[in-house]
C-alpha cells in the first residue's frame, strides 16, 4: 500500500477507505500489506457490537444511533454483515436498505459484508474492516452482526461495548437463562416494545441479571425498551453505551479488553495461517489419502490430524 | 487464494411503487453466487453513487419502471465518474422502451434487461464481463 492510499484512508477519502476494505476482505497479503501499513493509526475509535436474533431491528437501531452519535458531531462508520449462502456462495447484503436516512452525509461510511463462510456471526476480516474506519478517523464504529441465535459471540471479543437486542415475544424465561448471547450484553435493548409482551421480556432478562451474582464494581447491564422505527429510546440506550465506555475507562477494563480482543485475534490468525501452511504445505497431498483412511475406518480423526501436524516438526 | 466473490448494488432510482423484479434479480445473482447490496426502492443518483463507493461493488444494475431513466440514469453515470467510478460494470432493467437502448449504450451501460429475460443469462452476462475485466487487470 503505497504512501498516497495511506494517506488518503487517513483523511476518510471514501474510495480509499472502501478500497482498503475490499483488500483486507480479500485476505492474503495484499490484507497484511493494508494492515501493517494502518495498524499504528488504529485505537482510538469506540467499537460498538450490535447482535440478536434476525428480525429484532438491530439496522434500524444502528441507524437511530448513528443518527444521534452525528448530532453529536461524532463520526460514524458502520460495518453490516449478513451470511453468506452456504450452497452458492453468494449473499443478499440488506442492511443498507435500513439505514437510508445516513445517506448523502460524508461523516458517515457504511459497508455490508458477506460471512464467506465464517461463523460466529461475523466475517473473517470484520475486524480489519473496522481497523480501516478507525485509521480513517471514524470515532465511532458500529457493527452489526449476521441475525445471531444463542452462540454468535465472536462479537464480544471484538468491540469494547456489546448491545444484544431483543424483541417481544421470542421466548421465555428459561431462554433468557440460557448460557450464550445474553451472556455477551453489556447492554441490553429490547427492541419493537410498543408490541406485546415487551414488559414480561423485560422482566425476564431483568430476573436473569438479578441472578447472577454482582461483585461491588462489576457492570450490570441495563434493560431498555426502544421503538427504534420511530426513534423511541434511542437517546436513552446511546447513553448507556457512553456510560459503559466510561466504566471501562474509570476501571481501567479497556486495556485489558484491548489486550484480550488482540490475543482472540492472534489466536485466530494463527489458526488460520497454520491451517492454510498444512493444507497447501507439504503434507497437503497427504489429506486425501487420510480421509480416505478414516472412511476405511483405519484411522480416527485424532491420528490422522497428528499425521497432518506431526510431519511438520 | 479464493477469488473475490462479485459484489453487485442493486439499486432502484426515482419514485417506483414496487421492486418486485428487482428483488428476482438480487436473488438470482445470490444463487449465481454474487454478494449483492441490495438498498430498496426511491433511492436518489446521489444515494445510489454514495452506496457504489462505500461498497467497492464491481457492477451497479438499476431498475426502473417509471420512464424516468433517461433522465435520472446519466445523473447517476455521471456521479459514479466523478467518484473514480468510471471502471464499474452498469446493466439496466426494468420497462426501457427499445429505441432508448441506444441511447443508455452510448451511456456506458453493457446491457439492458427487460421483463422475460433469464436470470440465468443476466448472471452469466456479468460473470463473463467481470471476469474478462478481471483477467485484464491481473495482466
Amino acid at each position: 500500500m503505497d504512501h498516497a492510499s495511506v494517506e488518503a484512508v487517513r483523511a476518510g477519502d471514501p474510495r480509499a477507505v472502501a478500497r482498503a476494505i475490499s483488500a483486507v476482505e480479500r485476505g492474503g497479503a495484499q490484507a497484511r500489506e493494508v494492515i501493517a501499513a494502518i495498524f499504528r493509526y488504529t485505537g482510538h475509535a469506540h467499537v460498538i457490537g450490535v447482535t440478536g436474533a434476525p428480525g429484532t431491528g438491530k439496522s434500524t437501531l444502528v441507524n437511530e444511533s448513528a443518527k444521534l452519535y452525528r448530532r453529536r458531531g461524532h463520526r460514524v462508520g458502520i460495518v453490516a454483515v449478513d451470511p453468506t449462502s452456504p450452497f452458492s456462495g453468494g449473499a443478499i447484503l440488506g442492511d443498507r436498505l435500513r439505514m437510508q436516512d445516513l445517506s448523502g452525509d460524508a461523516g458517515v461510511f457504511i459497508r455490508s459484508m458477506a460471512t464467506r463462510g465464517s461463523l460466529g456471526g461475523l466475517a473473517a476480516a470484520t475486524s480489519d474492516a473496522a481497523k480501516v474506519l478507525d485509521a480513517a478517523g471514524f470515532e465511532i464504529i458500529l457493527v452489526e452482526t449476521v441475525g445471531a441465535g444463542q452462540s454468535e459471540v465472536d462479537i464480544a471479543k471484538n468491540a469494547h461495548t456489546t448491545v444484544v437486542v431483543e424483541a417481544p415475544g421470542l421466548g421465555d424465561d428459561i431462554q433468557a437463562i440460557k448460557a450464550g448471547i445474553l451472556e455477551i450484553a453489556d447492554v441490553l435493548v429490547v427492541n419493537k416494545a410498543d408490541h406485546d409482551g415487551a414488559n414480561s421480556t423485560v422482566a425476564a432478562l431483568e430476573m436473569n441479571l438479578n441472578l447472577k451474582p454482582k461483585g461491588e464494581n462489576d457492570w450490570r447491564p441495563p434493560v431498555l425498551k426502544t421503538v427504534a422505527i420511530k426513534g423511541e429510546g434511542i437517546t436513552d440506550a446511546v447513553e448507556w453505551v457512553c456510560k459503559h465506555r466510561a466504566y471501562l475507562e474509570a476501571n481501567h477494563l479497556l486495556e485489558s479488553r484491548e489486550r484480550t480482543r488482540l490475543r482472540a485475534e492472534l489466536e485466530m490468525v494463527v489458526q488460520r495461517e497454520l491451517m492454510a501452511r498444512l493444507v497447501h504445505g507439504v503434507n497437503g497431498g497427504q489429506i486425501e489419502v487420510l480421509v480416505e483412511k478414516m472412511a476405511a475406518r483405519e484411522m480416527d480423526v485424532y491420528q490422522a490430524a497428528e499425521k497432518l501436524i506431526g510431519g511438520t516438526r | 487464494m479464493a477469488e473475490r466473490p462479485i459484489r453487485v448494488l442493486i439499486a432502484k432510482p426515482g419514485l417506483d411503487g414496487h421492486d418486485r423484479g428487482a428483488k428476482v434479480v438480487a436473488r438470482a445473482l445470490r444463487d449465481a453466487g454474487m454478494e449483492v447490496i441490495y438498498t430498496g426502492i426511491r433511492q436518489t443518483p446521489e444515494m445510489i453513487a454514495e452506496a457504489a463507493v462505500q461498497e467497492d461493488v464491481d457492477v451497479v444494475g438499476l431498475s426502473i419502471l417509471s420512464g424516468a431513466h433517461l433522465d435520472l440514469f446519466p445523473r447517476i453515470v455521471d456521479l459514479l465518474k466523478q467518484k473514480g467510478m468510471q471502471d464499474v460494470l452498469l446493466v439496466c432493467g426494468g420497462i426501457i422502451p427499445d429505441e432508448d437502448i441506444a441511447a443508455l449504450k452510448q451511456m456506458g451501460f453493457a446491457g439492458a434487461f427487460g421483463p422475460g429475460t433469464s436470470t440465468q443469462d443476466l448472471a452469466k452476462f456479468i460473470r463473463d464481463r467481470i471476469v474478462a475485466r478481471r483477467a485484464g487487470v491481473n495482466a
